[in-house]
């Protein structure tokens, strides 16, 4: 049950080495420093504040101590997802300069490969800060933080938190449910609108399956006292010290570098100009 | 100790006593959790599809002027399920996000775009039915709550990621995702929480107890 | 010690929104401070909402009506959270954190325990039910009996006067239902606390209760007093309505061995996993053979549920040899594996542990037309078949009901009788008889035993040694990694 569950959901376990410091600096602080350089990097579309933020990042990596496999391994998603999203920007992108193609509404130009570039970078950059994140937060932690730092109502936060853990056994009815349409006679490939529609009364059954699993979680937790109007206390302290704000820090650093680097070479490039 | 006199000794009812359905807006335990619930089966959902269909589709979808937006309703279904079963404020919302954080986390989608997707999608629907007053679940609300999340989608994918494209595309892809959120997260949303409610497995909800019949 | 909470029930009773009967009606109990109560009666009877009413998790009005008085400590349960705990029957759906020893605190984190105080009686619970493991050990990676047992000690924790028990062993294993059981005795001898215990299987707790209430579906209290009076004087029609009464077992079928045993599928030097590199179990030898059944045993982790779903043609053997023999094959070739669905329906049928895994459709008639359709036999052929097992399985009056609003009994012969529609020559159970109560046991090993009779094959996996008595021909035990197989005399 455990080496599939570990890798579909990769939820409750921690791939680094958890020795490293990133793993006591506080997971508000991580979200914070991903926001911080996400929403700069959405401001523009050049490559080189991408490609600032990509350098500065794998030296990040390092000092956290992902592996290169498990790097690989996990980050495949957004590898194949920004050259994707280049390429419909080469494709589409506003014309300027040399035309290179044209075909109905495609028109590939010295502009639009230019764009393309930058929103591969810009997309890849994004995604990878967001991997550190989620490669080195552990989920009680985060919510213990969002609940304590932030101040988020406790009640929805733990609650998430405690449905997130049937995110593992949902993926194991999803393989039973396979299984059992097999077994019942309808797996057999009818077509791409037969197989919609299998996936779909597959889909439907999950979701009742997930209904009963919560409506039982439900009630046990409000069995052991939760959400009643008692102040509740917190067995583990999520504190935002030193090291957070000095993540924190570094992250600003990483985009004001990354901002100060475009303008200066001329290729900065607003969204919204 | 909290003093409740909820429970009294004699009958009590909603309806007999003050005429007709109180709306209650403060969330009970079961309406957290099934509502993260709900987000996290769609990520789940999000996950199933991704290995079954995605891989091929990727590059295909890559070369489509605009329209790869109709693929974007199914990323939208969860909170306007999450709306209409839970029918208090900020469900819509809360069920989204969770669904994007779940979809991240899994391993479907990287980054804080997941978030900030999910958050937005989720406002969108959320809009919609609160301009309804979080009274009215008829069909055409779950249709317009669903575009609303497509146009706020379209929106955020237009920023996100594909932000340097012309003006056709963008008109494409956002009329495209608009739709498909109306029909697969609107309209296919509320005839999936109807059958779900037919299940019994929302008996603690006004949404199924609409449904199911005395027994 | 803190003192056992005192309960007590005037004229109670609770009715489910949307429902014309009432649960319950017309309660009168009274329990003293430290009494421990075993809670019996028929299905039906009301057990589980007056155990879920007085840990104050029923709902408030727009759940359901409620009249009378129910009071533990002189207080409504809704105001007495945290004097009251309750633990559920599903291990899996009780586990709310990522590690043992935050799962424990959650309790206390609600009621605004001091922390440090959280983790000194983090560690006494822990101690109490006797698990023995460091506080970062992930949840996920317990047994059943392990999680009941963690979800156990998240109840003392809060030190609770009143422990509710709501059929806490139904979905494990004997190895985790004797682990339960002596975590409780262990509680008890630590604490004052009142005990009500909800339970099928009265043998598992008998010795531990002082108190035996029997609730009437009809309303109000059927019988009341000590253990042995109570047992004695409604043991036979508690056990007729399907409580596992000691000394009244439910009756095994009759069998007629005439059909002579024909080899229908062969296992040689098998092995088998679920997820692809790990193998579960290796080098089985089996034969199953019509007119016989097959049970496989072994302790969890044994491979057994693996072992079935390979047998049906469902998953792929991961090195040996399953050979589908010509009477069973019928031209489709030797390996079910590469048979396609609708070739399976008609040879091997699949009934699963869970049986809402297999439900499709919206009633129960569109349920069992279902292979039939897809078989393209004709409409008179399929209502025949259909009306014929409606019949066979008392379900003519649920033709119409959605699958999922049936009850734990019903549910499951519904699954059976989706399987047997198509008429296939082996039928592969898993744990068919998991969490049911006597009556249902009862009528579904009539049912199978005369599939038997009729010459279907059968594999069974099962826990239940009487079941096995009961049916098995032929006994495929796995235990860690070799089986041993024997013939039943």
């Amino acid at each position: 049950m455990s080496r599939a569950t570990k890798e579909t959901t990769g939820v409750a376990t921690r791939i680094a080495d958890a020795t490293r410091p990133i793993h006591r600096v506080n997971p508000v602080a991580k979200l914070a420093a991903a926001f911080i350089i996400s929403l700069t990097l959405i401001a523009s579309i050049d490559w080189v504040s991408a490609g600032v933020v990509l350098l500065l990042e794998a030296a990040l990596f390092g000092w956290v101590g992902i592996r290169l496999s498990v790097f690989l391994r996990r980050s495949w998603p957004i590898l194949l997802a920004s050259p994707l999203a280049g390429l419909t920007t080469v494709l589409y992108g506003e014309p300027s300069g040399q035309l290179y193609w044209e075909f109905l509404f495609i028109h590939v130009t010295d502009g639009s490969i230019y764009l393309g570039v930058a929103t591969a970078l810009r997309i890849l950059a994004i995604g990878l800060a967001g991997m550190v994140m989620f490669l080195t937060i552990d989920p009680t932690d985060l919510a213990d933080g969002l609940a304590q730092v932030l101040r988020l109502p406790a009640r929805f936060v733990l609650g998430a938190l405690a449905a997130m853990r049937l995110a593992g056994l949902l993926v194991e009815d999803w393989r039973s449910l396979g299984l059992a349409r097999r077994a019942r006679g309808v797996g057999d490939s009818q077509g791409f609108v037969g197989k919609l529609r299998l996936w779909l009364n597959q889909a439907f059954s999950l979701l009742v399956l997930a209904l009963r699993r919560g409506s039982k979680l439900a009630t046990a937790m409000e069995a052991r006292g939760f959400g009643a109007d008692t102040r509740r206390s917190w067995a583990r302290e999520s504190v935002f010290v030193g090291r957070d704000w000095l993540l924190i820090a570094i992250s600003v650093l990483i985009a004001a570098t990354a901002v100060a680097v475009s303008i200066w070479s001329g290729h900065w490039n607003f969204i919204f100009g | 100790m909290v003093h409740d006199s909820r429970i009294e000794s004699i009958p009590t009812s909603a309806e007999t006593r003050t005429g007709k359905p109180r709306r209650n807006f403060r969330w009970r335990v079961v309406d957290i959790v099934i509502a993260a619930v709900i987000g996290v089966a769609a990520g789940v959902l999000f996950w199933a599809w991704g290995i079954a269909y995605e891989g091929v589709s990727g590059p295909i979808k890559a070369a489509l002027p605009g329209l790869q937006g109709i693929f974007g309703g199914g990323w939208l279904f969860a909170g306007v399920v999450g709306g209409l079963i839970i029918r208090k404020p900020g469900a819509a919302l809360f069920t989204e996000v969770i669904a994007a954080a779940v979809s991240a986390a899994i391993g479907t989608s990287w980054g804080v775009t997941t978030i900030t997707s999910g958050l937005v999608q989720g406002l969108g629907a959320e809009i919609v039915l609160a301009l309804f007053l979080y009274a009215n679940w008829r069909i055409y609300v779950a249709i317009l709550a669903g575009a609303a999340a497509g146009m706020a989608a379209g929106v955020h994918d237009l920023i996100v990621w594909y932000p340097g494209v012309t003006w056709m595309f963008r008109a494409i892809y956002f009329t495209s995702v608009t739709l498909s959120g109306a029909v697969i997260a609107g309209a296919l949303s509320w005839f999936a929480v109807r059958g779900l409610a037919r299940t019994g497995a929302l008996g603690r909800f006004a949404a199924g107890r609409e449904v199911t019949a005395d027994v | 010690m803190l003192r056992g909470s005192r309960v007590t029930a005037h004229g109670w009773g609770w009715r489910h929104a949307g429902r014309r009967a009432w649960a319950v009606h017309d309660l009168e109990l009274d329990i003293e401070p430290g009494e421990k109560l075993l809670l019996l009666g028929p299905s039906g009877a009301g057990k589980s909402t007056l155990v879920h009413a007085l840990a104050g998790v029923l709902g408030d009005s727009d759940d359901g009506d409620d009249t009378g008085q129910l009071r533990v400590d002189g207080l409504a349960p809704a105001a007495a959270r945290g004097r009251v705990g309750l633990l559920l029957q599903d291990p899996d759906s009780q586990v709310t954190l990522a590690r043992v020893g935050d799962d424990v605190a959650f309790g206390c984190e609600n009621l605004g325990v001091e922390r440090d105080e959280i983790w000194r009686r983090v560690r006494e619970a822990l101690d109490a039910v006797g698990l023995d493991l460091p506080l970062d050990h992930p949840t996920s990676r317990l047994s059943g009996g392990q999680k009941q047992r963690l979800a156990l000690a998240g109840i003392l924790a809060m030190r609770p006067g009143l422990v509710l028990l709501d059929e806490p062993t139904a979905n494990l294993d004997p190895g985790g239902v004797a682990e339960v059981r002596d975590a409780v005795a262990r509680m008890l001898e630590r604490t004052r606390a009142t005990l009500i215990v909800i339970e099928h299987r009265v043998g598992t707790w008998q010795d531990l209760v002082d108190r035996v209430v029997v609730l009437d579906p009809e309303g109000g209290v059927l019988a009341d007093g000590g253990t042995r009076e109570v047992l004695a004087g409604q043991g036979a029609q508690l056990a007729a309505r399907g409580v596992w009464v000691p000394g009244h077992p439910p009756a095994h079928p009759q069998r007629q061995r005439q059909v002579p045993a024909h080899q229908l599928l062969v296992a040689q030097d098998l092995s088998v996993s679920r997820i692809p590199g790990v193998v579960v179990a290796s080098d089985i030898r089996l034969t199953v053979n019509t007119g016989r059944a097959l049970a496989v045993t072994g302790p969890n982790g044994s491979g057994k549920s693996t072992l079935a779903l390979n047998l049906a043609g469902l998953l792929a053997p991961a090195a040996g040899e399953l050979r589908a023999t010509d009477r069973l094959a019928q031209g489709a070739g030797s390996e079910p594996i590469r048979w396609k669905s609708r070739e399976l329906l008609t040879r091997i049928g699949t009934v699963f542990q869970d049986p809402e895994h297999q439900f499709l459709t919206s009633t129960v008639r569109a349920e069992l037309e279902l292979g039939p359709r897809t078989l393209k036999l004709p409409e008179e052929e399929i209502r025949a078949r259909v009306d014929e097992l409606l019949q066979r399985l008392r379900m003519e009056h649920l033709a119409q009901a959605n699958p999922f609003t049936l009850s734990g009994g019903e549910k499951r012969r519904l699954s059976v009788a989706t399987a047997l529609v198509s008429k296939p020559q082996v039928l592969v159970l898993d744990e068919p008889t998991f969490g049911q109560d006597a009556q249902t046991w009862q009528e579904l090993a009539a049912l199978l035993a005369g599939l038997l009779d009729e010459g279907t094959a059968l594999v069974a996996v099962t826990h239940d040694l009487d079941f096995v008595a009961a049916l098995g021909d032929r006994t495929l035990e796995l235990p860690a990694p070799h089986p041993v197989e024997q013939v039943r005399s």
